[in-house]
């Protein structure tokens, strides 16, 4: 199958039907594996990165979970192309800068996505829309268990799975899920949870944005350890943190619609007036200024069937998703005016933000609740 | 992405670094990179800013001068590059390995999945050996008939024979 099909469908994750799909947009499992009495291929010479390819791949692409699989070497892929992958999370910005001697096999639901020769033989990959970390490592799982009959991978009796990295041995799995936590952020209480977080060994950082910046108040938790604690010990422990942090989520809202109504719809309605009439746009913006029209279609502030909408243009106004769908490389200035544009259109027929019931309905919850309590403790 | 030191320019260099236990992702732009030693091996150890300080010390503690006779990889390489270079280098570092694992994970023995072939391997390994205790006993109660047929099986099973 060629990528342009695979990439005109939007993948499975950004279709946000999964499990608490509003708050947790991902969840991703990966697992580095390499093969015994192969150099990893960061330390191999090509020939023999071209080796562990061409015995890899094969076994990849006659998994049954890639039948209707896109497969392509590295250097058949053009720079845009590989961004473009990155920017849906198929391939890491790591493997994208591989050549000759690298590979990357996906399905055509975009759930499944194996490198091979990225900084490991392998990284099998699954990502789902939404909060299940259990649903995606069944299914890496499963993958890696038909290729370790295949492949012979190297494995050390106390060490568990050998990777080039020591943060990644044991386990070699890596679980995280994205989430989008504009309450947190708004309610200034994102930091004392970030903080609470890493203590636990889990960690957390801005998808996009550097240093303690998150744009579009995007986060990733993740785990770090991966020697020691059992596969499903990791999800557990994971699991458990991240329904924590959507509940913090969920109540900073209704303590933001209750008490700080005017700070939500200051800035939901900002948003909402820059997206629809802005002529230029910088990704950054367009991110931060997304998050707030998501938050409002969450709040009621817009109407459900809005939220599609809102979620494809995360992805679109992305660089490279915005210069293929132009077709051409475009320079920084142009690229912020095309993206102003295509807001401008997707959004022409967006109703005004309307936080009035949204806020009333909050108002009348706590009410409900309030009696509820006190009728308990009476 | 912008460059997590300047801010300013394009960011090219991706690390991810570990400090007091935190992952870390750090990006760099081509000039600050530089500027930082990351390009430049000699001045730097990759090792300590992708692992924490000191775990390139620790390394150097368990192995002097050793290399992977697999792959030809020293300890000095991975002070440069923070990885290993093969499966096999995990032996041959070993001394130094567990202190450095000690301290970015939970204990350094994995209790998670074992891969099929070697719990067939170790099925297999358990069997056999299960099969010679038998054999030695049929051979002290005299039961020759039996001993026979365990040596048939044991034959079966051991390294090179057909079907295993
Ligand atoms: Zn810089
Ligand atoms: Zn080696």
């Amino acid at each position: 199958m060629a990528l342009h099909n695979i990439l005109t469908e939007s993948g499975e994750w950004l279709s946000g039907d999964g499990p608490h799909s509003n708050i947790v947009i991902s969840s991703r499992v990966r697992l580095a594996r390499n093969l015994r009495n192969f150099a990893f291929p960061g330390w191999a010479k090509k020939a023999d990165r071209i080796a562990v390819l061409e015995c890899v791949k094969p076994q990849v692409e006659s998994l049954p979970e890639m039948a209707d699989a896109y497969s392509a070497y590295s250097q058949d892929l053009s720079a845009l192309e590989k961004q473009v992958l990155v920017e849906r999370h198929l391939v890491s910005r790591e493997h994208a800068a591989k050549g000759v001697g690298s590979a990357v096999v996906m399905n055509r639901k975009q759930t499944l996505s194996i490198m091979i020769n990225e900084e490991d033989h392998l990284r099998i990959q699954g990502i789902r829309s939404g909060l299940q970390l259990r649903n995606v490592f069944k299914l890496v799982d499963k993958v890696d268990t038909a290729l370790g009959e295949k492949l012979d991978f190297a494995f050390h009796q106390q060490y568990g799975f050998l990777t080039a990295c020591p943060t990644n041995v044991g386990t070699g799995m890596r679980a995280s899920a994205m989430m989008h936590l504009p309450g947190l952020v708004l309610s200034e209480q994102i930091n004392q949870v970030i903080q609470a977080v890493s203590k636990v060994g889990l960690a957390v950082r801005g998808l996009y944005g550097e240093g303690t910046e998150a744009l579009g108040n995007l986060f990733q938790i993740s785990n770090q350890i991966t020697l020691g604690e059992k596969e499903d010990e990791i999800l557990t422990r994971l699991n458990k943190v991240i329904e924590q942090i959507l509940q913090h989520e969920v109540n900073s809202r209704a303590s933001l619609l209750e008490k700080k109504a005017v700070l939500l719809l200051d800035n939901i309605g900002r948003a909402f007036g820059i997206l629809r009439h802005a002529h230029s746009m910088a990704s950054k913006e367009a991110l931060n200024l997304l998050s707030c029209l998501k938050l409002g279609v969450d709040l009621g502030f817009f109407p459900e069937d809005g939220r599609l909408l809102v979620d494809q243009l995360f992805m679109e106004t992305q660089p490279a998703h915005l210069q293929k769908s132009s077709q051409q490389k475009l320079q920084a200035e142009e690229r912020d005016t095309l993206r102003a544009d295509i807001v401008r259109a997707k959004l022409a027929k967006f109703p005004k933000p309307d936080g009035k019931k949204a806020i009333e309905r909050g108002r009348e919850e706590r009410k409900e609740k309030d009696e509820k309590d006190s009728g308990a403790a009476a | 992405m912008n460059c997590d030191v300047c801010k300013q320019k394009t960011a090219t260099v991706f690390l991810t670094q570990i400090v007091d236990g935190k992952m870390q992702k750090v990006n760099l732009c081509e000039s600050c990179s530089k500027e930082k030693g990351v390009t430049d091996p000699k001045g730097f150890a990759l090792a300590d800013l992708l692992l924490g300080l000191g775990a390139s010390e620790e390394m150097e503690r368990g192995s002097t001068g050793q290399k992977c006779p697999m792959c030809g990889f020293s300890q000095a390489d991975f002070k440069k590059t923070g990885r290993f270079g093969c499966s096999n280098c995990y032996e041959i570092f070993a001394e130094g390995l567990e202190a450095m694992l000690k301290g970015m994970h939970k204990g350094t023995t994995h209790t998670g999945k074992v891969p099929q072939r070697l719990l067939k391997a170790r099925q297999h390994a358990e069997e056999l050996k299960r099969l010679q205790r038998e054999l030695r006993k049929a051979v002290d109660d005299e039961k020759y008939e039996t001993a026979a047929e365990l040596r048939d099986r044991i034959k079966h099973l051991e390294p090179g024979a057909a079907g295993v």
